[in-house]
């Protein structure tokens, strides 16, 4: 019964129906209102603190944005590190797994998950078992972007 | 003795002696607390991993066992045990802890009921006077294995489960050592076949074990030739709300009369309504914590004559699911009467 290829039995498909039928629905409208003002705060947080960078410190607009991610990143390790921000990315999903310190969560979780495999094997070896990917599909996808522009600058004669 | 195509009927009756039931913080906060014999307020359980804290409640519930029964592990001739973990090293390493000659056992959440059905058998053609059996699972453990660290914040589906930190384990003993006072007896149990109706999706394990649950319920009855109602209570081991119900179509449309209040779920008793669970409990310790506190319990007060308890296990693996294979499901049934 078990298959490994795509194609499903006749009793598959009907259980398929059956089951769709008894599954609880991702609430997909509460979710995306949830992560559209929860999504809104971070990011307002994070404006806030580019603000105090200039005010208070000698960044421009553009040199800001550096020591606000590294501000974010560390609320959000703060924050997993208290066990916060699970809670919070089970109300607000998208909204706190998006921004920036989305990407510190899932990175400082696998860290704290995997201390008790020691620092180099544990640590070391598993800090971006999640954010890996992000990392790698990011730069892949901005070399694409990069490559595209370059292309159509060079001989689209923008 | 074998009856019909998979069931046991255990004639000597084989006797639940005693129980040990340790839980966690989150169960400390659920429905069913009182029914517990041990609580820890912190899921470390003072060890410096998961694992071993796991580990721990397997030891406790043991200890908890020889101590009612005021006996030494030397008098129990084999354990019979497995979890979630990877190669059930909690369960092999309170092995190590216990000395006491170990079966290991893999069945995912069907365990629990794997382990009671073989102790009965072992204990009913006389190869053994005592058995500890019984099965555990650590939230925090198992969360790490199958899915993501445990303050990742990633948003559960409604259809994902949470896994039961606890260790439930019973001390099984031959009917006539135990005949003076009523116990909780077994009288048969129903190995299930693995069943595979093409669910992918790890955050829905209820919906993938259902048909499963379903099917051994079926075998069971026309095996013993009964009817549901020979039963106070059918109750699954973590269908959780979206496979309870879906089981409750598939009875009704393969003409099984088993009436809803009849028809419970481990998986849904455990907690309470308030707790964020999701779709509801799961785990090896879920059907062993419910039967061997509350269930047997309830037993004990009068409340429950007769139950069959049909612990569900979905074998998937975190290799399995990435590898986009399907959840093969199964469950096995055993029948508990207090006489």
């Amino acid at each position: 019964m078990a298959n490994k290829n795509k194609t499903k039995t006749p009793e598959q498909i009907q259980y398929d129906q059956l089951q769709k039928k008894h599954e609880l629905k991702r609430p997909i409208l509460k979710n995306c209102i949830r992560a559209f003002f929860i999504g809104g705060l971070i990011c307002l947080v994070g404006q806030a603190v580019t603000y105090f960078y200039i005010y208070f410190f000698n960044f421009t607009e553009q040199t800001a944005g550096n020591p606000t991610v590294a501000t974010m990143v560390f609320i959000a390790m703060i924050l997993t590190g208290f066990g916060v921000y699970d809670r919070i990315g089970q109300f607000a999903g998208a909204g706190s797994a998006v921004p920036v310190t989305g990407f510190g969560n899932a990175v400082i979780s696998s860290a704290i998950e995997h201390r008790t495999e020691g620092y180099v094997l544990g640590v070391g070896g598993n800090m971006f078992k999640l954010a890996g990917s992000v990392i790698l599909f990011g730069v892949f996808s901005a070399f694409i972007v990069a490559l595209v522009k370059t292309i159509l600058t060079m001989w689209g004669g923008f | 003795m074998l009856k019909g195509a998979q069931t046991w009927v255990f004639n000597s009756k084989p006797a639940i002696l005693s129980t040990g039931v340790v839980g966690g913080p989150f169960e400390k906060n659920g429905n069913l607390a009182e029914d517990f014999d041990k609580f820890y307020e912190d899921l470390w359980m003072g060890q410096d991993s998961y694992e071993k804290a796991q580990r721990i409640l397997i030891e406790d519930a043991v200890d908890i066992i020889l101590q009612k029964e005021g006996i030494k592990e030397e008098k129990v001739q084999f354990f019979i045990t497995g979890d979630l973990i990877n190669q059930i090293t909690p369960s092999s390493f309170a092995a190590r802890t216990n000395q006491i000659p170990n079966l290991g056992l893999f069945s995912a959440c069907a365990t629990s009921m794997e382990g009671l059905a073989l102790a009965a058998f072992l204990i009913n053609y006389q190869g053994a006077k005592r058995i500890i059996t019984g099965a555990s699972s650590h939230n925090a453990s198992a969360e790490k294995q199958f899915r993501y660290p445990t303050e990742y914040g990633g948003q559960k589906p409604p259809t994902a489960q949470w896994t039961v930190t606890g260790a439930g384990f019973a001390l099984i003993g031959s009917g006539n050592d135990a005949d003076e006072k009523p116990h909780p007896r077994i009288l048969s149990a129903t190995i299930g076949k693995v069943i595979d109706l093409g669910i992918s999706d790890p955050f829905n394990m209820g919906g993938a074990m259902a048909p499963a649950a379903v099917d051994t319920i079926e075998r069971h009855l026309q095996d013993l030739q009964i009817d549901p109602s020979y039963y106070d209570l059918i109750v699954t081991g973590d269908l959780a709300t979206i496979g309870r119900s879906i089981a409750l179509e598939l009875f009704e449309q393969k003409g099984i009369p088993i009436k809803e209040e009849q028809f419970k779920d481990c998986g849904l008793l455990i907690y309470k309504k308030n707790q964020p669970v999701q779709s509801g409990a799961s785990g090896p310790g879920c059907s062993a914590t419910v039967l061997y506190g509350h269930l047997l319990n309830q037993m004990k007060s009068g409340r429950l004559k007769r139950i069959l308890v049909v612990a569900t296990g979905a074998l998937l693996s975190p290799l399995s699911f990435q590898q986009k294979d399907t959840i093969p499901c199964i469950a096995h049934a055993v029948a508990i009467e207090y006489i």
